[in-house]
């Protein structure tokens, strides 16, 4: 009975595409947002674009922001909420006392994070394409590593908000919808790292999304790939990561200890 | 008796201040159905978590299939399962969804086919394919009862397993439950507030209050010590701490009950 199963994280994977699969509101919002944001921002791309040369220069480089933001916040986003399903259900207490483990449960909820980040964002950037004749796969290889940096960092936000509701119960489920906003000023998304103070620039560095961001302008701006700012994210992202894991595994441990998982529910 | 399949050993849980259950030992063997019974707030509800593993205790030992539950539950779990009117399954889920991802989660082989045999038994076809949300009381019952024998344990846990049902299918799920435990000599440990329920399933009653088991044996032994005519009455006066005998000048109940 050693490790980990795949048929296990498969199941709980499948128990979130049954509830997508039978709700298509859900699916629809999933991918709403995102365009609605990329549209707007498009047309304050073209807008820009005749009045900014730093727009002139690099088209999609808001455009590109916006879609790279979503993945973020979908990602973070994704893995609470596959959380969240299981305490609105009260179906904790069934899933802690089948042979699921945390860790497998963790995996499940990254890979449904993946499902639904691909989902919603997708289409935005489809769309994109015949819009404003802006495509951002053009970025080529590098849009991979940013788009799993973002990701692993959204996975790394899940598991610590994730923690904090499985401490205090659905009085924090809030957490999920805005902990990420908060990052988003020091994330340099939509503007250079240099605009910000000097004290909170080094705030910004110690972000996977900061490094992302500013790559992502290199790229758009100067087309250069920085390495070294891929290899900035991936380090903090590991450090995150693990840090996600620790908390979350201590707060599951705390919840058993003070009997939470048979209390939480609507 | 054969050796038991589940061992608790002076199992205590503090909450702060508070005792929820106290140095509580007792076995349960191969093939036995065994009741906690005892009041709201006794212990039942917790004794039964901390057998799952949903709540750690403050000390004591869990021993479930030979394997120690506080160090390696992942290896028992496969071969346990649990059903309580209190944890449901997903509202938004046919009754199929639910079952097959708790068929995969148990690891059960031949999923389909296990899961049209539990419909079978347990009445539950004509409702694969309603919205587990939907169900009424008696219905979600069933379903539940369907995903805690998926993986044909051979420890069953059961909280209240008749809770909210009417008498008819009450009966039913007894019936199958017996049933159940004669053909695969599963342990069951239950607990209920019914006691028509309990007299007619369970070979063995552990009778708590504030924390601790203040008095055990098999039912009929436990009504004719008591003096009295059904479990009902023998739960009342362990409930409100009259004492055994108390009308035959036997020896104080509880002395000595809860080693």
């Amino acid at each position: 009975m050693g490790g980990l199963s795949g048929r296990r994280i498969g199941a709980m994977v499948l128990r979130h595409l049954y509830v997508l699969r039978g709700s298509w509101p859900r699916v629809i919002e999933l991918a709403y947002w995102p365009t609605m944001q990329m549209i707007i921002w498009g047309f304050l791309t073209v807008f820009l674009a005749t009045n900014s040369s730093w727009i002139a220069n690099a088209f999609g480089i808001l455009l590109s922001a916006v879609l790279l933001w979503d993945v973020l916040f979908r990602g973070q986003l994704g893995f609470s909420m596959s959380f969240l399903e299981e305490m609105w259900s009260r179906n904790l207490g069934n899933l802690f006392v089948s042979p699921l483990r945390p860790i497998e449960h963790v995996l499940s909820m990254m890979a449904m994070s993946l499902i639904r980040t691909l989902v919603g964002v997708t289409p935005a950037a489809l769309l994109a394409i015949p819009l404003y004749h802006y495509s951002v796969f053009e970025l080529g290889l590098p849009l991979v590593a940013f788009f799993a940096n973002l990701l692993i960092m959204g996975w790394a936000i899940g598991l610590m908000v994730t923690a904090l509701i499985l401490r205090f119960g659905l009085g924090a489920e809030n957490l999920a919808w805005f902990v990420i906003f908060l990052l988003a000023p020091v994330s340099a998304v939509y503007y250079p790292v240099t605009v910000l103070p000097d004290w909170l620039q080094y705030v910004a560095w110690a972000l996977p999304s900061t490094n992302v961001f500013e790559g992502m302008r290199a790229l758009l701006l100067t087309e250069t790939f920085r390495p070294g700012l891929l290899a900035n994210a991936m380090l903090l992202n590991a450090v995150y990561m693990g840090l996600g894991v620790v908390i979350y595994l201590y707060s599951f441990k705390l919840a058993r200890q003070r009997g939470l998982l048979l209390q939480i529910g609507e | 008796m054969s050796s038991p399949v589940i061992k608790v050993d002076s199992l205590t849980k503090r909450f702060d201040a508070v005792t929820a259950v106290d140095g509580v030992s007792f076995s349960v063997a191969a093939g036995a159905t065994v009741a906690l019974l005892g009041g709201n707030g006794a212990g039942k509800t917790t004794t039964i978590s901390m057998l799952l593993g949903l709540l750690l205790p403050t000390a004591g030992g869990i021993t479930v299939l030979g394997q120690d539950m506080l160090r390696h539950r992942h290896r028992v779990l496969p071969r346990m399962n649990f059903s309580s009117p209190y944890v449901d399954l997903p509202h938004r889920l046919s009754v199929r969804e639910n079952l097959t991802i708790y068929a995969h989660l148990y690891g059960v082989r031949n999923t389909r086919r296990r899961i049209a045999r539990m419909a079978e038994d347990l009445d539950i076809d004509r409702l694969m394919k309603q919205r587990t949300g939907s169900l009424s009381a008696g219905q979600k019952t069933r379903v539940a009862l369907a995903k805690a024998l998926l993986n044909e344990p051979e420890v069953l846990l059961l909280d209240e397993p008749t809770a909210s049902l009417d008498p008819d299918t009450a009966d039913w799920i007894r019936g199958y439950l017996e049933t159940y435990r004669d053909r695969t000599g599963a342990a069951i440990l239950l607990a209920s507030h019914n006691m028509a329920e309990v007299e007619r399933l369970c070979s063995d009653v552990l009778m708590m209050r504030q924390g601790s088991i203040v008095d055990r044996g098999p039912p009929g032994e436990l009504i004719r010590r008591y003096g009295r005519t059904n479990l009902e009455e023998v739960f009342l006066d362990i409930a409100r701490n009259r004492q055994r005998g108390a009308l035959d000048g036997l020896s104080p109940a509880l002395e000595g009950a809860s080693d």
